[in-house]
């Protein structure tokens, strides 16, 4: 059995595990061990902003997604299922087109001359074009529609097992819908909040091509950080520290989260 | 139960704004790669063929699309015996390292995309896999078997590991028995698992961005290199049959499972 799994085992092994550790390596030594690499990480500004920024657009994708998605899966939960299958059918759509066919989809729309702004140019809203791409704005835009999937489907997974009667109980015993909904429904659902923000904030942290595309080189997160210490600067031990510090976050965060809710049911929806 | 209060309606509002937020991008490409415009301009001024026709023409897109297909096609190849072997074992087997062994398949799943790009960067400058056609091939194995893993072992769930006992009792050797009772019952969900490894090698692209390079650089290298200089429709026509492609696989790929479930 062993011999079965080993074809499939080596190459990760060899693409996942050997380059991860190569990374960890790589960030401490250099001549010999140093520091050094973390040090500019953690005290260098370039760096700690470029950190602080990529945990504040997470945290505010994580929290649109909850916002937009919630309703959705909500609703999806709660028509007959030919409907719901309608909904979730649509939510998964954009899933099957590549990131970069809907980079250029959010490029075409959010552009000066774009589609929506000479749409509210032709109905006399503005003036002049606004700037909604090449900015913080256009990549959390683009970020919403592509991680939103990973919210919806949690959410919906969970609200599903949420027994009907107790929300019944719940308006036999006189209660409001939106107490019913704020005392029983919300309270259950809780499990699905918590893995969809964790898989849209952990895979967020990691975003590369919609901010290299839309964030018009002002929107510098991790990733790129990454890439630009590898691609321009040659600075490598840097660039492994970076990753190093990314992934142990992105660890930690699964690891803290697997204390609450089971894995499975976060990494089981991709 | 559906009566329309005015908490309903607020929901169906938003909700179908946010279906419209998710819908739209994809399908604003289509008539953008059929337009006559050099620039953006919606709706188009009149239809035309022009994109793809320059893309149809222009060897080096032509080029990419050749190494993307074989790419995605030999990933195909190499990642669905990998996947479907590893998933079996995985599934037969009682021994407690198989736990640690089905969590590592599918580490490419959970490591951020960036950091993989950048390790698989290092290792192949090496050992000379730069911008080579193996080390392209290699790396989307990587990524496409947690995807061949996770189809055959729900199809493998579904089935009575005691038939292939009972083959094996009348003589067969366990490989034999593999492929004449097991394989066929699991078929579709293998095909399907061979169709995302597939999907994935046709859209991957951060990986490609480092390590490809040369003549070996796929579509989606060449599409965002094009993507960050100026906004070109012919990238709004091969995104659009990228698209077509990978919606035709999709369905093929819910059919061959909806069969085996």
């Amino acid at each position: 059995m062993l011999a079965l799994v080993s074809p499939a085992l080596l190459v990760i092994l060899a693409l996942i595990v050997l380059p991860v550790g190569w990374l960890a390596w790589q960030s401490i030594y250099h001549d010999g061990f140093t520091l050094e690499n973390y040090r500019r990480v953690f005290t260098e500004d370039v760096y700690w902003r470029s950190f602080a920024l990529t945990f504040e657009i997470s945290l505010a994708v994580t929290a649109i997604a909850l916002l937009l998605g919630y309703p959705v899966a909500y609703l999806a939960n709660s028509v007959p299922k030919g409907w719901s299958i309608l909904i979730l059918s649509l939510v998964v759509l954009p899933f099957w087109t590549s990131v970069l066919v809907r980079a250029y989809a959010w490029l075409a729309l959010l552009q000066r001359s774009g589609v929506i702004n000479q749409f509210l140019r032709y109905l006399d809203v503005i003036s002049e074009p606004l700037a909604l791409v090449h900015n913080t704005f256009g990549t959390v835009v683009a970020t919403v529609h592509i991680l939103l999937p990973f919210m919806v489907l949690p959410l919906y997974a969970t609200m599903q097992k949420i027994p009907n009667d107790l929300m019944q109980a719940g308006a036999s015993l006189g209660a409001s819908p939106s107490l019913t909904f704020m005392r029983v429904f919300l309270p259950l659902s809780l499990p699905g909040v918590l893995a969809g923000c964790t898989m849209v904030f952990v895979l967020c942290l990691g975003f590369y091509i919609t901010p290299e595309l839309l964030g018009g080189g002002r929107t510098v997160m991790v990733s790129m950080l990454v890439s630009r210490n590898v691609e321009l600067y040659n600075q490598f031990g840097a660039a492994s520290a970076v990753a190093v510090v990314l992934l142990i976050s992105v660890v930690a965060i699964f690891f803290i989260v697997s204390r609450f809710v089971s894995l499975d049911r976060v990494l089981g929806q991709k | 139960m559906m009566r329309a209060s005015p908490a309903r309606i607020v929901l169906y509002v938003i909700s179908l704004l946010v279906l419209v937020y998710l819908i739209l991008p994809v399908l604003i490409i289509a008539p953008i790669s059929f337009s006559s415009a050099r620039f953006l301009t919606f709706p188009p001024p009149s239809f035309s063929l022009r994109w793809y026709q320059q893309y149809f023409s222009n060897p080096a897109w032509m080029q990419a699309t050749r190494v993307t297909l074989t790419v995605a096609l030999l990933t195909v190849v190499i990642a669905t015996p990998f996947g479907v072997a590893a998933a079996y074992a995985i599934s037969q087997s009682k021994l407690r390292i198989m736990r640690l062994i089905h969590m590592a398949l599918l580490l490419p799943l959970v490591v951020p995309i960036i950091i993989t790009a950048v390790g698989i960067f290092f290792v192949y400058a090496k050992v000379g896999l730069v911008a080579t056609m193996p080390g392209l091939v290699l790396a989307n194995v990587m990524l496409g078997l947690p995807y061949v893993v996770i189809s055959v072992l729900a199809g493998l769930q579904s089935f009575d590991p005691a038939q292939e006992m009972v083959a094996r009792s009348l003589g067969m050797n366990r490989l034999r028995s593999f492929f004449a009772v097991t394989l066929p019952q699991i078929k579709s969900s293998v095909v399907a698992g061979g169709i995302f490894a597939f999907i994935s090698a046709m859209d991957e692209t951060i990986v490609a961005l480092f390590i490809s390079g040369g003549q070996y650089q796929p579509l989606t290298k060449r599409m965002f290199t094009a993507l960050r200089d100026e906004i070109d429709p012919t990238i709004a026509a091969i995104s659009t049959l990228m698209t077509a492609a990978s919606f035709m696989l999709v369905l093929l790929a819910s059919a061959r499972q909806k069969r085996s479930g």
